[in-house]
């Protein structure tokens, strides 16, 4: 296994009108090659604006990253992942395809490869047949599905989701679970992913980074050893129950429930 | 309320109650020109030494060769005989006019939908340039057009440039604005998730354009037009007074006032009032086509 991710001594602080923000402090993290790493902690931990400096859509004020072992602009210019809005953030004037065309375009890739890439990536994530349709004929769930073939059709090593699954409802929330887990399984990429929601990261992580809050620090990293096979029913199991026990100790230990 | 359907639908919801809004309207104007016009009539009867009844008054009032306020059946039907009755080459023809002021109107709104939309383009991207033109941009405006006007007239003759292109310009002037200021709104409307995400493709500056600001922008355009083609004409007529009354809308608007006819300047301006409503309702169709086309409409 490689590291794809590595932070020593990260820090970032935001200058604001009320006098500096200190987002990030002190973060040491490494990520390996096909891990499944969520970041979990309340709003204000810092949990997305670590996961927006790894896509160096903010610039770090201390401390040093490396993603795929150059930095994070680097890697962005090579195009080493995709990233998952909170929003699908699908353009209303595209078509489903036309949305997930979109980036193949920026890169110039050829009309017969988008076309070939658009199927591809749509029969991924279950959306055959819905290129012609435009957004806001879909589901929430649906357009998010179709945002996450968008990140994943110019196919990146890294998949960066920042609480894709957090304005859907729980129902569809758990369908997705399950297909991003058997999407993850088939495509191997390292994801990244940002919840709010102990039982998803438990569901579908293999390590659990516990984040607290002001400044954004990481309070535990937790292992999460379910085994490859999951299935919703193993919410049930007393090994799942006992991982989301130490997560939400780890939080309360991080003050994340404190005012 | 239950759902109607059909001629039904269009009958109660769209034609009555506009209808109404017509009527009450006509009403108003009837009322309003016989008691505007009903002193000249008394007038008349006292100097002619002869008693007037009530409804002889009040048929007199809507049948004056130079009424104070005309009744719209009179301008009605100075509209039909100066469009209908007349070759269209004719300098009597209204739709010889009209022809006139459109065709300024057009080239005016052309030249000025192009000219906000680039200056809008500017602005977007120059941090300099949005807060170096944008306050001339406001001025431009606050600049009364009928004092403009003349000057733009006048300068251009001197250096050679008469006829069409002197009102489409003051038509320009009037129309760049909405556009120029509903364009800066448009282009920066995309929210910070779709810049973001363009900029994690490493997309240029170029591609975020035409990719995402432009097609963001395409409402607003609309919008913009919408204002800036009723101005456009505003402009054309405006520009057509100076030039000494030769032809145009407002030509016949300014002959109409100095030979007292107030029938032919109710008959320009209702021509222009129409003209506008056309004019608005073709950009307006022109959006709802475009809008589907881009999968906006639902």
């Amino acid at each position: 296994m490689s590291v794809v991710i590595e932070t020593a001594g990260l820090d970032l602080t935001f200058q604001t009108n009320d006098g500096p923000v200190h987002a990030l402090k002190d973060i040491n993290l490494q990520i390996e090659r096909g891990e499944f790493v969520s970041f979990i902690g309340p709003s204000g931990c810092g949990k997305t604006t670590l996961l927006r400096v790894i896509a160096d859509l903010e610039q770090p004020t201390g401390g040093t990253i490396s993603v795929n072992g150059v930095s994070p602009s680097q890697a962005r210019l090579a195009r080493a992942y995709g990233y998952v809005f909170q929003a699908a953030a699908l353009y209303p004037w595209r078509t489903i395809g036309g949305n997930i065309s979109l980036p193949l375009e920026v890169m110039g890739i050829s009309k017969e490869e988008r076309t070939e890439r658009i199927a591809k990536n749509l029969d991924l994530v279950n959306l055959t047949g819905f290129d012609k349709k435009f957004p806001w004929q879909l589901s929430g769930g649906m357009q998010q599905r179709a945002s996450i073939a968008r990140a994943l059709c110019f196919d990146p090593d890294m998949l960066l989701m920042d609480e894709p699954f957090g304005a859907l409802d729980e129902i569809v929330r758990d369908h997705l679970n399950e297909q991003l887990l058997k999407l993850w399984a088939k495509t191997k990429k390292t994801v990244v992913f940002v919840t709010h929601s102990i039982p998803e990261a438990v569901f579908l992580s293999t390590r659990i980074v516990v984040m607290s809050p002001r400044p954004g620090r990481i309070h535990e990293i937790i292992d999460c050893d379910l085994g490859d096979d999951r299935p919703l029913d193993i919410r049930e199991t007393p090994k799942f129950l006992e991982i989301a026990h130490q997560v939400r100790e780890g939080l309360r230990l991080g003050h994340s429930y404190e005012d | 309320m239950q759902e109607r359907e059909g001629l039904s639908a269009f009958i109660f919801d769209r034609l009555l109650p506009v209808g109404i809004v017509v009527i009450v309207i006509l009403v108003l104007w009837y009322g309003f020109a016989v008691l505007m016009n009903a002193q000249f009539e008394q007038d008349q009867a006292a100097r002619a030494n002869v008693e007037i009844s009530t409804s002889q008054l009040v048929a007199n009032t809507m049948s004056q060769e130079r009424p104070v306020l005309p009744a719209p059946h009179q301008v009605a039907s100075e509209i039909w005989k100066t469009t209908a009755l007349k070759k269209i080459t004719s300098k009597r023809s209204l739709v010889y006019h009209a022809g006139i002021t459109l065709s300024s109107t057009f080239l005016g709104f052309v030249m000025g939908t192009a000219l906000g939309i680039g200056l809008a383009v500017l602005i977007v991207h120059s941090n300099v340039l949005d807060r170096s033109l944008m306050p001339w941009i406001i001025t431009s405006q606050t600049v009364p057009i009928l004092a403009v006007a003349p000057m733009i007239i006048v300068v251009l003759n001197a250096i050679g440039i008469s006829g069409l292109l002197p009102k489409a310009l003051i038509s320009a002037y009037l129309s760049f604005f909405p556009v120029a200021v509903g364009m800066v709104k448009g282009l920066r409307s995309p929210d910070v998730m779709h810049l973001d995400l363009m900029r994690t493709y490493n997309s240029s500056k170029a591609q975020v354009f035409w990719k995402l600001r432009w097609p963001s922008a395409v409402p607003f355009l609309f919008t913009s037009m919408k204002v800036a083609v009723a101005i456009s004409l505003v402009g054309a007529i405006v520009g057509e007074l100076p030039t000494g009354a030769v032809a145009g809308l407002g030509a016949r608007l300014l002959t109409g006032s100095y030979y007292g006819q107030t029938i032919q300047i109710w008959s320009a301006l209702i021509s222009a009032a129409v003209l506008a409503a056309v004019l608005v309702m073709l950009v307006d169709l022109a959006s709802r086509i475009v809008m589907r086309r881009m999968g906006m409409a639902r």
